[in-house]
């Protein structure tokens, strides 16, 4: 009886520990490097090729702590200027998992570093890139991409949207996204 | 022995509080000179019905020890020692009531006169709290006599200040002992508070209401200066930043201007106008580094540029990777912001 009761107080212990992981605060963690993305998936005629995933990069959009610095940093570098609070304005609209220049969190990096030719402009030396993948786990967020236990439950702001722990996640891709629009 | 010893460091500990920078009972102002005086009036009351409660226990337990053969005690109505209970009880009754009565007088006559004190010839500044840092802004007669600066708080000597207070994101809260109260800054609400300093000098304030990791470096220099110095202080912060002149500050003004740095930072005079960091325009006038965190110095300004994280863990400031000749040239473009 005792020992039983030992043991499920151990377990309980690790259940509650393994939960600290979500919140893992890195404050020198080097940037993922990105090397051979295909900048999008918009491509004329053939399949589009596959993105290379970086493992360290997923780890971004499993993290509270990264997920919610990308939020603050959405609103200091101004991306709310063109795409308000993800429902766009000038920009596209960065909720609805549409993208022109593929959804996948390297093709996001990558369109925020180079800057896409309608009119996004390149942030490349200007957000240190640690920040960029934090802002990009937060972009996959908007849309139900990143995990959903690690994004917030609720915003500071009032919203007329879904907390972001409701939005749907998009079933596994079969064929390729729908790039032009 | 030991003990002696300990009794004494513990005594020098307390005592510290009673004066120096950061000490409510060193009053340099009004307002804490109010409090200071309520506060004595609390010792005094408090003490002394301290003392009384000892006494009445010596009283006990030396009876206790001597009468254990008199006659014990009998309750209940005309008992012997029925009389002297009443009126002993009667008067402890009437001594608590009276000290309460006069502590709760004192401390809301005092804070009447903290509330009503007069404002029309108060220096207006405005002071936002954010993670974790100070945005202090004092309001002139035209946009162009606005200084904006961080983590410093200026004051002449004699004339009362109205700080008008905000916060960013949580709940911050503003405690410059030497100088008054607590008041909190609390996010979508302005407070307000009144301090009219007295004596020139130093001071430090603190933030005092958790507010996320580096709550305890989150520090206020406060200053009071004699008026004069101040209104020179204050016409020196309104011009735009030095240009830059060594070719070394050269390279760490563009530096400055391509990175990440002017997107947060501001810098008058510059195309560097970010308002999610602090001012930077006269950085090198101030006496510390990323609210207390460091000291003031080429040095620590530099270990704070190559790597803001192991300074303050966790601050909003991100990592900018940079060469060690870039590092130094920033720094000295920085250091030449007088
Ligand atoms: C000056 C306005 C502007 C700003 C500021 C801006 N964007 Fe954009 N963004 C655009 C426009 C316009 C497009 C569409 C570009 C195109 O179609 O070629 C775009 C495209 C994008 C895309 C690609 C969308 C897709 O469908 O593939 C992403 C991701 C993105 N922006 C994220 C950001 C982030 C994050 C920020 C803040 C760091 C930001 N943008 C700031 C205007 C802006
Ligand atoms: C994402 C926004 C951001 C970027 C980019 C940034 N900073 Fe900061 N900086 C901050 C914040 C926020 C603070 C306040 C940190 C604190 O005290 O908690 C700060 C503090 C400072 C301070 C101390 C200011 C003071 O009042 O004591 C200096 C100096 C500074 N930054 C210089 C720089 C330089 C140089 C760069 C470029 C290499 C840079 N910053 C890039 C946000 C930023
Ligand atoms: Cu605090």
């Amino acid at each position: 009886m005792y020992s039983r009761c030992l043991a499920s107080l151990l377990l309980l212990g690790c259940t509650l520990l393994a939960g600290c992981e979500r919140e893992t605060r890195a404050f020198h963690e080097e940037a993922p490097a990105i090397n051979d993305v295909s900048p999008t998936d918009f491509r004329a005629g053939g399949t589009p090729r596959p993105v290379a995933k970086n493992p360290q990069a997923a780890e971004y959009e499993r993290n509270a702590f990264h997920i919610s610095e990308g939020k603050r940093y959405y609103e200091w570098y101004n991306c709310y200027s063109c795409h308000a609070a993800g429902g766009g304005d000038i920009g596209p609209p960065l909720m609805d998992d549409e993208w022109r220049y593929g959804g996948e969190i390297e093709q996001i990096f990558s369109s925020i570093v180079e800057g896409r030719p309608n009119g996004m402009p390149s942030f490349a030396g200007r957000i240190p890139e640690q920040q960029v993948w934090e802002i990009a786990a937060y972009v996959r967020s908007m849309s139900g991409n990143a995990a959903k236990d690690a994004v917030p439950s609720r915003g500071d702001e009032i919203k007329t949207t879904k907390p972001l722990t409701q939005v749907p996640p998009t079933p596994e891709r079969s064929e390729p996204p729908r790039s032009n629009r | 022995m030991s003990g002696r010893k300990h009794i004494c460091a513990a005594l020098v500990v307390l005592l510290a509080g009673c004066s120096g920078q950061q000490a409510a009972l060193d009053a340099a102002g009004d307002q804490a000179a109010t409090i200071g005086d309520l506060w004595t009036l609390m010792l005094w009351v408090c003490g002394f019905m301290y003392l009384l409660v000892l006494i009445f226990l010596a009283h006990a337990i030396w009876r206790a020890r001597h009468a254990l053969d008199a006659e014990p005690l009998t309750h209940g109505s005309g008992s012997r020692a029925e009389h002297p209970l009443r009126m002993a009880l009667g008067g402890w009754v009437g001594l608590i009531v009276v000290g309460l009565f006069v502590l709760s007088l004192a401390t809301f006559f005092i804070d009447r006169s903290l509330a009503q004190a007069r404002t029309d010839d108060a220096l207006k500044i405005k002071v936002t709290a954010a993670q974790w840092w100070w945005k202090v802004e004092y309001e002139g007669m035209a946009p162009d006599q606005r200084v904006v600066t961080a983590n410093e708080l200026r004051l002449p000597v004699g004339q009362p200040a109205l700080l008008e207070l905000h916060a960013e994101d949580v709940i911050h809260s503003l405690w410059i002992p030497n100088l008054g109260g607590k008041e909190d800054l609390i996010p979508g609400r302005i407070n307000s508070l009144l301090l009219t300093p007295r004596r020139e000098g130093e001071y430090r304030g603190q933030c005092a209401e958790f507010c996320g990791l580096q709550h305890a470096k989150m520090a206020l220099d406060a200053t009071v200066m004699n008026p004069d110095a101040f209104t020179r202080w204050r016409q020196q912060q309104l011009t735009p930043a030095p240009a830059p002149s060594t070719p070394e500050q050269i390279r760490g003004h563009e530096i400055f201007m391509s990175g990440p740095c002017a997107a947060c930072h501001q810098i008058a005079g510059t195309p560097a106008s970010g308002q999610t960091g602090p001012n930077l325009t006269h950085l090198a006038s101030r006496r510390t580094i990323a609210a207390g965190a460091r000291p003031y110095s080429f040095e620590d300004l530099r270990d704070w540029l190559r790597d803001p994280q192991s300074v303050k863990p966790g601050n909003h400031m991100p990592v900018v990777q940079l060469s060690d000749s870039d590092l130094n040239a920033l720094t000295a473009y920085l250091d030449s912001l007088k």
